[in-house]
């Protein structure tokens, strides 16, 4: 038996027992589904931190499920990406779990919602934990089937109609992902994904590699939300309840989209100029189209999902640089862009769970009010404007320079103009929602209960310190293995093939 | 569906459901557990069962089935059937490694033979049984509430 | 090689009811339609000149089968297809209870 570290499949294994339990058990007891998934999603956590670590120590972790060797056998595959993303995607899960504590309870039946939330998160770590092309899509559409039961979890109107919408999309994107599957198959005679980068760096390039390309972009891009695949995004992330409308944009898109792009453009399919060009084009029509979409709306929410548009694409813009810069840049703004916009729906849902309404011009003056909400917004503001120093100041410094670095002023230029309009943008929401005369509707408005709090004001610590994972010593640990990993590009096979022994 | 009429088909489906629908479930059984030699498996037999019980709503109408089958009982077998999966597979770590085949393999073709994938078979059908009839039950469930509101 | 171009077309006929029609159902139709489309052209592709079903029999000889990969991995879509297709009537019929139509041309509560 090839002595391999146990810890890789229990990212799977934690969320998907906790959801089993939680359906099994959870209808009788009332506290039970609350505990279960704040257990699962602190477990999930603590273990990520310690993959970071052990992927600092050891390199990358490949454990043979069921011990079939790979490329017979299906292989989890622990490198710095994946534990960068696990990390990102645990840390944002255990604060919303903690955050929907007090905020499902408007809801009667919250078994349903832990059931589907554990399950959703066992999706997630699985796509990102995964070395094998097929398991990807597997865990892909377990995440994505949670996601459309959850968008429509309050059965109203809107929320049945924005999940119809965004399950007809995002199946059509599965269906083009897998026909993608299909032909790289049939051309490579293999399923896993270190194999597949061996055989491909070998056989060179192709026209069945450029086609996969096209079908896989259109499929990952939709679940990423690029622009011209956006259009199910601003319905679909405001009618989930808040909780929901955090994972979604901060963490559902940047697993299943930018995580599984990231991986098979890089280390599967090669990187080629062509390929780096289109990202770069993307990313930046996403940057500024959500950004200019994104300025004349009144409804809270939807503003927040088009920034969320418009943010991925400043990663997606970084990753298309394709140098070690820009690529450093990007993932560091996708792990700052999941601390602070989920922060900015958390805060969303406590000002809709305060004054019933996502319409900015009806609130107004809730600073006094509900303090601790609008100071986490401040500087949940802050951040996502690029103001120092905070922590999106400097992702989005990263980008720019390294954008600068390779020539592309153009994009650069984009990248600064984006930044100022979203800083515009922000200040409109701050001014309408929190300054001003309050009115007379909010005099017996409170502040969020104890839960929500907690998990805000974490989130905002959060961003607060996240210039620190630039520090040398803490960057060489967790983001520069990540960004390296991406650079290694088709040698990615022959790393995952040294481990396996 | 008005009172005076009695619910399900006619006459004749429900006396060649009497007679066919023990025999639906029995092979649905026999797929399941011959899965390891034979095509099948876990899913198929599985949705074979919850075709026995579909069978039996349709001809005889949702409170017999309901009857044979109530609801709580559906979703116990329905989670139970996921936790014995689980719980196969992390009996692997057992033998060190997760979803190991750790029973004895036997001799190929005989029915007591590759070890855990028996077990496995059971376990899905058992889930993928229960929640199909479930879906069908409540979809069937939610036609009629939204008839009588209307 | 026709078959592979048929089984495509089939793919297109099932998108063309997803983005053409109107009536809800025709919708999901279309889904299930272009699903089964990708199923099948996957086994397809495992196809091998003579070859037989990889199934393994006490009393026959094992030369020659087609790949049996593509038929474990199709088992599988097969399963999550139903799912979401599953999901998706479960939606519909809430959205006949709340909107009281099947036509989608007459959903739009959001836009902007």
């Amino acid at each position: 038996m090839i002595p391999q570290n146990p810890i890789v499949p229990f990212f799977v294994i934690i969320p998907l027992a906790g959801a089993f339990v939680t359906a099994f058990i959870g209808k009788r007891f009332k506290r039970l589904p609350d505990l279960l998934g704040f257990v699962s999603t602190l477990g999930c956590l603590l273990l990520s931190v310690a993959a970071v670590w052990l992927v600092r120590r050891g390199g990358v972790l490949v454990y043979s499920v069921g011990a079939w060797k790979p490329p017979v056998g299906i292989a989890m595959v622990l490198d710095g990406l994946t534990a960068f993303m696990l990390v990102t995607v645990n840390l944002v899960a255990c604060l919303v779990v903690v955050f929907s504590v007090d905020y499902m309870k408007r809801f009667t039946s919250k078994w349903k919602f832990y059931t589907l939330f554990l399950l959703m998160l066992a999706g997630m770590n699985g796509v990102v934990a995964t070395g094998d092309l097929f398991n990807l899509f597997v865990f892909l559409e377990i995440a994505s089937v949670a996601s459309y039961a959850l968008v429509a979890f309050g059965t109203e109107k809107e929320e049945l109609e924005a999940a119809f919408k965004y399950a007809v999309m995002g199946t059509v994107a599965s269906l083009f992902v897998l026909l993608g599957i299909v032909f790289l198959y049939s051309y490579t005679s293999t399923l896993n994904m270190a194999d597949m980068a061996v055989v491909l760096a070998a056989k060179g390039p192709s026209d069945i590699v450029l086609l996969v390309s096209v079908l896989f972009l259109m499929g990952f891009g939709l679940k990423a939300a690029l622009v011209p695949f956006h259009a199910w995004l601003p319905d679909a992330h405001p009618s989930a309840p808040a909780p929901i409308s955090a994972m979604l944009s901060g963490v559902l898109i940047k697993s299943l989209g930018v995580y599984a792009l990231c991986r098979i453009f890089y280390n599967v399919l090669g990187m080629t100029p062509k390929v780096a060009e289109l990202f770069l084009f993307l990313g930046a029509l996403s940057m500024v189209i959500g950004v200019f979409l994104a300025i004349g709306q009144w409804d809270l929410k939807r503003l927040l999902a088009y920034h969320s548009i418009s943010q991925i694409g400043y990663v997606v813009l970084g990753l298309g640089l394709a140098t070690p810069l820009g690529v450093l840049g990007g993932l560091f703004h996708l792990f700052n862009h999941s601390v602070f916009k989920s922060l900015l729906f958390l805060n969303s849902g406590s000002l809709e769970h305060a004054t019933g309404t996502r319409d900015l011009q009806k609130m107004g003056g809730l600073m006094e009010k509900m303090p601790v909400t609008g100071a986490t917004n401040l500087v949940a503001s802050m951040s996502i404007a690029g103001i120092p120093p905070f922590n999106g100041f400097w992702s989005k410094l990263l980008i720019i320079i390294a954008a600068v670095q390779a020539g592309r002023m153009g994009y650069a230029f984009w990248a600064v103009l984006a930044s100022l309009l979203t800083l515009a943008s922000f200040t409109k929401v701050m001014k309408y929602a929190f300054f001003g005369t309050a009115r007379k509707a909010w005099e017996g408005v409170t502040e969020a209960p104890f839960f929500m709090r907690c998990a805000m004001v974490l989130l905002a610590l959060i961003c607060m310190a996240g210039g620190v994972l630039l520090v040398p010593g803490v960057r060489e640990a967790f983001l520069s293995r990540a960004a390296a990993d991406v650079m290694e590009g088709l040698h990615y096979g022959v790393s995952v093939f040294r481990c396996v022994g | 569906m008005s009172k005076e009429r009695e619910p399900g088909m006619s006459l004749i489906v429900k006396t060649i459901t009497r007679l066919t629908v023990g025999l639906i479930l029995l092979y649905g059984i026999y797929i399941v557990l011959h899965g390891h030699v034979s095509p099948g498996g876990g899913f198929a037999g599985g949705v074979i069962i919850a075709l026995s019980f579909v069978h039996l709503t349709l001809a005889y109408g949702k409170d017999v089935a309901l009857r044979k089958l109530p609801k709580e009982v559906t979703s116990f077998f329905e989670g139970f059937g996921a936790l014995l999966f689980l719980a196969l597979a992390l009996l692997g770590f057992a033998g060190g490694v997760f979803f190991l085949n750790i029973l004895g393999k036997g001799e190929p073709f005989r029915l007591f033979s590759a070890g855990i994938i028996p077990l496995a078979n059971i376990a899905i059908s058992l889930k993928v049984g229960a929640g199909l009839f479930a879906i069908f039950v409540t979809l069937v469930l939610l036609k009629i509430e939204t008839e009588e509101k209307s | 090689m026709i078959l592979y171009i048929l089984c495509l077309t089939l793919f297109c006929v099932g998108l063309y009811g997803i983005l053409r029609k109107r009536n809800i159902i025709k919708i999901i139709v279309g889904l299930i339609i272009a699903d089964y489309a990708v199923n099948l052209f996957f086994v397809l592709v495992g196809y091998r000149w003579e070859g037989r079903s990889p199934i393994y029999a006490s009393d026959a000889d094992i030369l020659n089968m087609v790949d049996p990969l593509p038929q474990a991995v199709v088992l599988t879509s097969i399963v999550i297809g139903l799912a979401t297709t599953a999901l998706l009537v479960a939606l519909a019929m809430r959205i006949y209870g709340k909107y009281g139509t099947f036509d989608i041309t007459k959903i739009r509560e959001l836009r902007g």
